[in-house]
């Protein structure tokens, strides 16, 4: 186990790294940005006085340098400070919608990850023949058009014209869990067509690069049926690409669903990201920033693990 | 109408026969699902205010960083929330006038400098502690002390004192100004408990409902305020959502999921309106959308280029084609019919050969640089676009360029000489003047220096006598008209639409879009 617990380590210390030149570049990229956050919050009905006094509140007039470390001493020990805009805290703030956006990710996940390695799967059991053809042409179909115009066709279709499901997914903590699940049926399904073509795909290649291999043709010889041959031979051996491929898509159902969750109007982290940028809000935008990117790095992460776990020549090493 | 749809429609109004039998019913009796539903309509009108129920509306223009602080109120989504829970002294009534609120009546001295209000008594905020003046006095202190970060501290400059004495607040003024009470009408000034000192996002306030669940940028949830003074008020609960997404706040109607939206996309008004139990409503008000030119740069410091440019515009073309005829035409001037003390100027109108008599005169020769995009107006690039062909005509080179939608309003509005911008109006034309067309206006966006102009304006406001104030703001719109930076083609009007589900809507409010915002209040759940 000592090379998974190396690479662990490792990969942390790494992952930390990279999370404070993150940081760094959020920071200055939110500075960079024409206006900032007095003039973003007063709008068009900004009065110089107005303005004056609303830096002055709000610490702008200190240099960025200066913000910028007391903001990542903060950080150190535990405290994303309030939201420039709103003065609400932001760990509070950002909780509920990390929550809401990880119910959404989490239930877009169980239903696209088993249906894209069922469907891959299946693929390959009836490769080159109609069944085959029928799941890459409608999944790549699906990967192909914008979210949003999937997004669109299916409030007009199943929420306007059939009424079986809602358009507006606002959840909140007064609503049971069945009514949360109804509420959110339409972007779970719009969010499921777009990640499946890709994780399907990269199953039904995985396996079928397995499938050219000496051992599988043994398999086969044995007098094995095919499902068999898929399931406990070419399937373990393939794992390791698929995993990759499905951390990748988790990782877009957590931080890049921002159009779905606009035109679904769901209260998640992409909203509330975009609505902290438009207002220079600096603070919040480097919150959101480091738990995408932590996100992002700690997915990958599993990934990379998984790999190894299911490799034999990688988890015991010469 | 025959007895057997009048029977059914009196028992449907009465609750006791469902909407869906009724137009069933009627279908079959040979009336229109249309038709049908709109006697529906007027007979739950005649009914007369029901109460109780919930009723979901969804708005444009909320964001998660906004602030129920009334002071830090800019968008429709804080004004109609700060409507819910709390109340100004006086509002604009639907004919333009003004209604008491917590101030029972108000009156001027003879020379309109010094101005008194009477405090509605046995008024209690939401908290339960009685409003007085002295809150009144608190919660406009607020709003204009040094300190303030309030976006009502331009209209609460020209104040000297402010005192509260027994049951009056008394405002004393640098200058007189006649048209007052309507600046105390504005968005930001809800009376709060100590004037909100303590706690200013707390929605503590008078008005008929009583914030219960606040998610900002996504919902709001309001309940009838038990101790309410008034008879606002019909739902038991508004529940808000914000929907900044045209398509998905039209289909959130169409779905019956709310009942009420704000801001229906003029492309799709008409088909919006065409579906069943779904009503379109158009509010003509004073925002309109401008092409503003500084006067004090070149080449627009030479009036001829101005006019050139203002007879350059087809602006019956922009009506049609940028408001899909849900609009008027504009006359370069901010004013239009909706204002108190209109006066009709005679109407410019699109002219090439004087566009370009007016170019050559001016000695420009070259392109001119015009500044757009998106957010600017719903539709400012392809006004742009029409203004630059209808330019075309008249052998002027316009030029545009497309701005990023963020930071529009702090990099190029105010600060680049030519682009495209909006104005949602003011409710006197003192106000819409003061605010961006005197001298000294922080948003002279148009830096218009006028002598002449500002010398009526400041006059008009000690003139009490209604005919010869409106002579002068005839005037001065005639000053503006022939000299200013202004180019305002067009005067949008305000669309919502509610569904069937609801009743009570008045056309003709005076304001803005949702009756005033006050369509969640004074509709009922039918």
């Amino acid at each position: 186990m000592s090379p998974v617990v190396k690479l662990l380590a490792q990969r942390i210390a790494l992952g930390l790294l990279l999370l404070f030149l993150v940081s760094i570049l959020i920071f200055v990229g939110t500075i960079i940005l024409p206006g900032d956050v007095a003039q973003s919050i007063l709008g068009q009905s900004a009065t110089p006085e107005a303005l004056a006094n609303l830096r002055r509140d709000l610490g702008l007039n200190e240099p960025a340098v200066t913000r910028y470390f007391a903001w990542l001493f903060g950080v150190l020990q535990g405290d994303l400070g309030t939201a420039l805009t709103s003065g609400q805290d932001i760990a509070t703030q950002i909780g509920a919608r990390l929550g809401n956006t990880l119910f959404l990710a989490f239930w877009a996940a169980v239903i696209s990850v088993p249906l894209a390695i069922f469907l891959g799967l299946l693929a390959v059991r009836y490769r080159d023949r109609w069944p085959d053809k029928l799941i890459s042409g409608v999944t790549l179909a699906s990967i192909s058009v914008p979210e949003f115009v999937i997004a669109y066709v299916m409030i007009f279709f199943v929420a306007v014209k059939l009424r079986w499901g809602v358009s507006v997914a606002t959840i909140n903590d007064s609503m049971t869990l069945g009514e949360k699940l109804y509420a959110i049926a339409l972007p779970v399904a719009v969010l499921t067509l777009v990640v499946l073509a890709h994780m399907m795909r990269m199953t039904r290649a995985a396996i079928l690069n397995v499938m050219q291999s000496a051992y599988i043709e043994t398999a086969e010889l044995k007098g094995l049926t095919l499902f068999t041959i898929i399931r406990r031979h070419a399937f373990p051996n393939s794992i390791a690409p698929i995993v990759n491929v499905v951390m990748l898509n988790l990782a877009y159902l957590v931080v890049g669903v921002v159009v779905i969750e606009v035109v679904f109007v769901y209260p998640g982290m992409g909203q509330y990201l975009v609505d902290h940028v438009s207002k220079r809000d600096v603070p919040v935008v480097q919150a959101c920033g480091l738990i995408f990117a932590a996100v992002y790095i700690g997915l990958n992460l599993v990934a990379d693990v998984v790999a190894i776990l299911t490799n034999p020549r990688l988890r015991h090493p010469k | 109408m025959n007895d057997e749809l009048k029977y059914l429609l009196a028992r449907t109004v009465q609750g006791k026969h469902s909407r869906r039998a009724f137009l069933g019913r009627a279908g079959a009796l040979g009336v229109t699902a249309a038709m049908a539903n709109t006697m529906l309509a007027t007979a739950a009108r005649a009914q007369g205010p029901k109460k109780g129920g919930t009723i979901r509306l969804a708005v444009q223009g909320g964001s998660t960083t906004d602030s129920l602080d009334p002071a830090l109120v800019t968008n429709s989504v804080g004004t109609q929330v700060s409507r819910f829970w709390g109340e100004p002294l006086v509002e604009l009534a639907p004919d333009g006038g003004l209604e008491h609120k917590l101030a029972e009546e108000f009156s001027a001295s003879a020379d309109a400098r010094v101005w008194t209000f009477r405090i509605r008594q046995g008024v209690e905020f939401s908290n339960g502690q009685t409003m007085t003046a002295e809150d009144v006095l608190k919660t406009m202190e607020r709003h204009s002390g040094e300190d303030t970060k309030s976006g009502a501290l331009g209209i609460m400059r020209g104040i000297e004192s402010m005192r509260a004495e027994g049951d009056k607040f008394i405002v004393e003024l640098e200058s007189p100004n006649a048209d007052l009470p309507y600046l105390m009408a504005d968005y930001h000034l809800l009376v709060q408990p100590n004037g909100g000192a303590d706690d200013p996002a707390g929605a503590i306030g008078t008005g008929p409902y009583v914030m219960k669940d606040v998610d900002m940028g996504v919902r709001f949830v309001a309940e009838k305020n038990p101790n309410y003074w008034g008879d606002l008020g019909n739902a038991d609960t508004l529940e808000l959502l914000v929907i900044n997404d045209n398509t998905a706040r039209v289909a959130a109607l169409q779905s019956g999921q709310v009942d009420m939206i704000d801001r229906v996309p003029p492309r799709t008004a008409g088909l919006v309106g065409r579906a069943p139990g779904i009503t379109v409503h158009k509010t003509s008000g004073p925002g309109h959308y401008v092409f503003i030119m500084h006067c004090n740069t070149a080449p627009f410091d030479n009036n001829d280029v101005r006019l050139a440019l203002k007879y350059a515009i087809n602006r019956e073309e922009m009506v049609e084609k940028i408001l899909f005829g849900y609009g008027s035409i504009g006359n370069d001037t901010p004013i239009n019919a909706s204002y108190p003390m209109f006066t009709e100027i005679e109407q410019r109108s699109y002219d090439p050969d004087k566009a370009r008599f007016h170019m050559q005169k001016s000695g420009h020769d070259g392109p001119i640089l015009l500044r757009t995009s998106e957010n600017s107006f719903p539709g400012a690039p392809d006004a742009s676009a029409l203004f630059q062909q209808s330019c075309a005509a008249a052998g002027i080179n316009l030029e545009i360029k497309r701005e990023p939608n963020d930071g529009y309003w702090s990099e190029v509005w105010n600060a680049q000489p030519f682009c495209t911008s909006y104005w949602g109006g003011r409710p006197t034309q003192d106000q819409m003047y003061t605010t961006a067309y005197l001298s000294t206006a922080d948003w002279n966006d148009t830096r218009f220096f006028n002598e002449q102009f500002d010398q009526i304006l400041i006059a008009a406001r000690a003139e009490l006598d209604a005919a010869k104030r409106k002579q002068m703001y005839a005037d001065m719109g005639t000053i503006l008209h022939n000299e200013g930076g202004l180019i305002c083609p067009m005067f949008n009007d305000f669309l919502d639409a509610t569904s069937d589900r609801i009743a009570g809507w008045q056309d003709g409010q005076k304001g803005f879009g949702l009756m005033n915002f006050y369509a969640p209040m004074k509709m009922w759940v039918a």
